[in-house]
């Protein structure tokens, strides 16, 4: 591998690799992404491999083992170029087929294609589908072409050409005054202008600067940092040299959670490649540039995603935070100025820089420019990473790319913004999504994450939900968070129990107002939002839940009860043989009884309860009917009669 | 790195020495080296953090206050296998504290715990990244998907 020393040599090297690429050549591109893997996608990888053999193709046919294609609902998925013709949910033994068929014979095989669940029409091509036809997918699109553990596929598509741009044709200053023009704001949460950070750190006094990729991904239900930084590492790493080279810093780091360690892993190798190449180290592309970058693995703590908490994790100290009335800018690691974004922030900079601030400020809407890739996960039909333009309505989002509600079930809420965000009714699903309107309705950008909540979530659960997330992760170090969080989850969790009083609601608002305004750091700050939204849109939830001891979703076990409805019931044992409790009393041809005393409201019952009976019923607010005396219990089946 | 699938040896004295040198005494990469104590050794005996506290010259006690912030150490033996429930928003929704319900009941413990026998230890983590699969359990780091709380069941019987 030859060292790059200038731009010209980089795009001769580009030109070599793109010479020995055919683009009629077929290659077969299997997602390898966390989802799709733990759905057999290695497997299916290993059969890819040896059935080319078998087939006799080897040579006349690519491979390619990528990151997260997105539709992880579907997963594992196939997409062979140059047609893009799509597979989805393969299994070892469709590969013969794949690969006599459509590689060998230019066939389609029909079967394995995307069906649109409206007008059973079959579509073949990857860009096609719904799911992908309503995205703009700048960010996450390459995601499906690269390899990750591959510099030439990165370099092929135009890969480090922004950096060689940046370090040779532009100024440090011009490239900041291009980061800000752009107006990108930081995609992990709060939506902070992103150029003007760099400003400030660039401006602070000292020598040695930081720049820091935030990798500390989370948020319960938010995948996309992950995503990228496994699929696609090379382009974070490039917007990281820039932002480096913008600002005035040698040092970098790359703060990756432990539990990602195929993340851990592909930018370990990015990082040794772009060594290797000239992209990193000393004298970068001969421009006189240095820049390392050095990657710490985080040990699992939610708060150490804050700003100054990481740094202080990356001290190797105790990741909690600090009180930040000088940003981490300025004072940042060692007390040293500290420039941190973002996974998805950095990688939108190579993108600004070769395409232009006014490119970039084309998409989006008035405040919030660009696109966001957003985690849809929860009571959708597709759920996967979508990546859309800053103001698509979340209509659009959760009905034309997600493909509307599971089940048919009527859509309730979406919760974004993950623990410090909120939930947001139906009537707003006409809302443009944007950092801004997130925040009027009582919610935030989070690092977008998007969990859909039909008819049968409860809101009260929901807020308890976060508050024990929040409750395990606040470190303690200030009390309004520790207690205040401590305090909001008792009184939820009495709630969901039916243990609620007259004033517990008064109560959570007066509790959320002081947590929110008094705590240290962020994850305080916010963590009243799950709570105050869901009292702001769904307070007649939480007096049910108060007055009448009623679940209005069925959610909360203290609240509900099943019953099996006698005239319903054709004593088909199947719930009885299935409860894991045996608190169902019956036998053959004998109407079966849940015995409320022994029943642990496990859903069991419910769920596996032929659908031509529907006989187990949920009840809540009102008491179960007494069991029908055993006299009565006997089927009289006139098919057995002889 | 790869190689350090190692069985839970008795004190793993060795091997933990040797991550111990491999640092150099560099206070700062304290939470790493205890990263790879962890995963070599599964858990972080005490005697380990005394050498560590040593070695890099840092208080004990600050070492206790890192090993006991964060969920990727353990400070008890773990089980043979390792069982997680996902419990993140998404599993959530999709049930996911039922599966919780049934295996804390069918194994006869909390989550956090480790049966007597040694052979499960149990944990909730917060968001496993493959929400389309939710409700999720991993045992082992094998993925077991959509799952329902019978087939949990079912899975667990598969170990010993």
């Amino acid at each position: 591998m030859p060292r790059i020393n200038s731009p010209a040599e980089l795009e001769e090297l580009r030109k070599g690799i793109l010479s020995k690429r055919d683009p009629n050549k077929p290659c077969i591109t299997l997602c390898s992404g966390t989802a799709c893997h733990a759905s057999g996608s290695e497997e299916v990888a290993v059969s890819i491999e040896e059935e080319i053999k078998k087939q006799g193709l080897s040579g006349k046919v690519d491979f390619r083992r990528t990151g997260c294609h997105g539709f992880c609902e579907k997963g594992p998925i196939i997409v062979i170029h140059p047609e893009k013709i799509c597979y989805l949910q393969i299994e070892p033994k469709d590969i013969p087929e794949i690969v006599s068929q459509t590689i060998k014979g230019k066939k389609v095989v029909e079967r394995l294609l995307y069906t649109d669940p409206g007008t059973n029409e079959k579509i073949i091509h990857e860009y096609e589908i719904p799911f992908y036809k309503n995205q703009k997918r700048l960010i996450f699109g390459s995601n499906g072409e690269i390899d990750p553990k591959s510099i030439d596929d990165y370099l092929a598509l135009g890969g480090y050409s922004a950096l060689a741009k940046a370090l040779f044709k532009m100024t440090p200053e011009q490239v900041l005054a291009e980061v800000k023009k752009s107006n990108l704001r930081g995609r992990g949460g709060g939506g902070f202008p992103t150029g003007r950070k760099w400003e400030e750190c660039r401006n602070a006094p000292g020598e040695i600067k930081y720049v820091i990729v935030n990798a500390d991904e989370g948020d319960p239900g938010a995948y996309m940092d992950r995503s990228l930084l496994e699929g696609n590492p090379h382009s974070v790493l490039e917007g990281l040299i820039i932002g480096a080279y913008a600002i005035g810093s040698h040092e970098g780091y790359i703060y990756v959670r432990q539990e990602y360690p195929l993340a851990v892993e592909n930018v370990g190798i990015a990082i040794e490649q772009a060594e290797k190449y000239g992209f990193l180290g000393e004298n970068i592309l001969g421009s006189g540039f240095d820049f390392t970058i050095k990657v710490h693995r985080g040990a699992g703590a939610f708060v150490s995603g804050e700003s100054s908490a990481l740094m202080t994790a990356i001290e190797g100290k105790v990741g909690e935070p600090r009180p930040k009335y000088i940003h981490t800018a300025v004072k940042g690691i060692w007390d040293r100025p500290s420039c941190l974004n973002n996974v998805e922030t950095w990688a939108t900079v190579p993108l600004i820089i070769n395409n232009g601030a006014d490119w970039f400020r084309g998409i989006g809407t008035e405040g919030s420019k660009g696109t966001k890739i957003f985690s849809l996960v929860g009571k959708v039909n597709n759920t996967g990473l979508v990546e859309v333009p800053m103001g698509m309505t979340l209509r659009e989002i959760i009905f034309n790319v997600g493909g509307g509600i599971r089940g048919g079930k009527k859509f309730k809420a979406v919760q974004t913004g993950g623990p410090s965000g909120g939930v947001i009714p139906e009537k707003y699903i006409d809302l443009p999504i944007d950092f801004d309107e997130l925040t009027k309705v009582g919610s935030m950008m989070g690092s977008g994450g998007m969990i859909v909540m039909d008819e049968d979530t409860c809101m009260v659960d929901t807020a308890r939900y976060f508050l024990n997330f929040l409750a395990d992760e606040s470190c303690g170090k200030c009390v309004p968070c520790r207690e205040g969080i401590r305090q909001m989850l008792k009184v939820l969790t009495n709630i969901t129990k039916g243990k609620g009083k007259k004033g517990d609601i008064e109560l959570l608002e007066e509790l959320a107002e002081v947590t929110r305004d008094a705590s240290l750091c962020a994850l305080g700050r916010t963590a009243a939002n799950p709570v105050m939204s869901t009292i702001h849109y769904f307070r007649d939830e939480y007096e049910a839940h108060i007055k009448e001891k009623r679940c209005p979703a069925y959610v909360c076990k203290e609240l509900i009860s099943y019953y099996i409805d006698p005239d319903k019931c054709q004593a088909c044992m199947i719930c009885l043989k299935q409860c894991p409790v045996g608190a169902i009393a019956g036998g053959k041809n004998q109407i079966h009884v849940i015995v409320q005393e022994k029943c642990i409201k496990c859903k069991t019952c419910f769920e596996v309860c032929p659908s031509r009976f529907n006989a187990v019923k949920k009840i809540s607010g009102e008491p179960v009917p007494p069991p029908i005396p055993e006299e009565a219990r006997i089927i009289a089946r006139k098919s057995k009669e002889k | 790195m790869k190689e350090k699938k190692v069985k839970a040896a008795a004190s793993g004295g060795d091997k933990i020495e040797q991550i111990i040198t491999k640092y150099q005494g560099d206070a700062s990469s304290l939470i790493q080296l205890l990263l790879e104590i962890q995963r070599a050794n599964r858990w972080l005996p005490h005697e380990a953090l005394k050498k560590v506290s040593k070695e890099l010259g840092v208080p004990l006690s600050q070492i206790q206050h890192i090993a006991t912030f964060y969920k990727a150490f353990s400070l008890i033996p773990r089980g043979r296998h390792e069982v997680q429930v996902c419990l993140g928003t998404a599993c959530h929704v999709r049930g996911g504290p039922r599966i919780l319900d049934r295996v804390e009941e069918v194994l006869g413990i909390q989550a956090g715990q480790t049966t007597t026998d040694m052979k499960f230890t149990l944990e909730t983590v917060n968001c496993l990244g493959c929400c389309a699969l939710g409700p999720v359990m991993v045992v082992d780091g094998k993925y077991h998907g959509k799952i329902a709380p019978a087939k949990a069941e079912e899975v667990l019987k598969n170990y010993d």
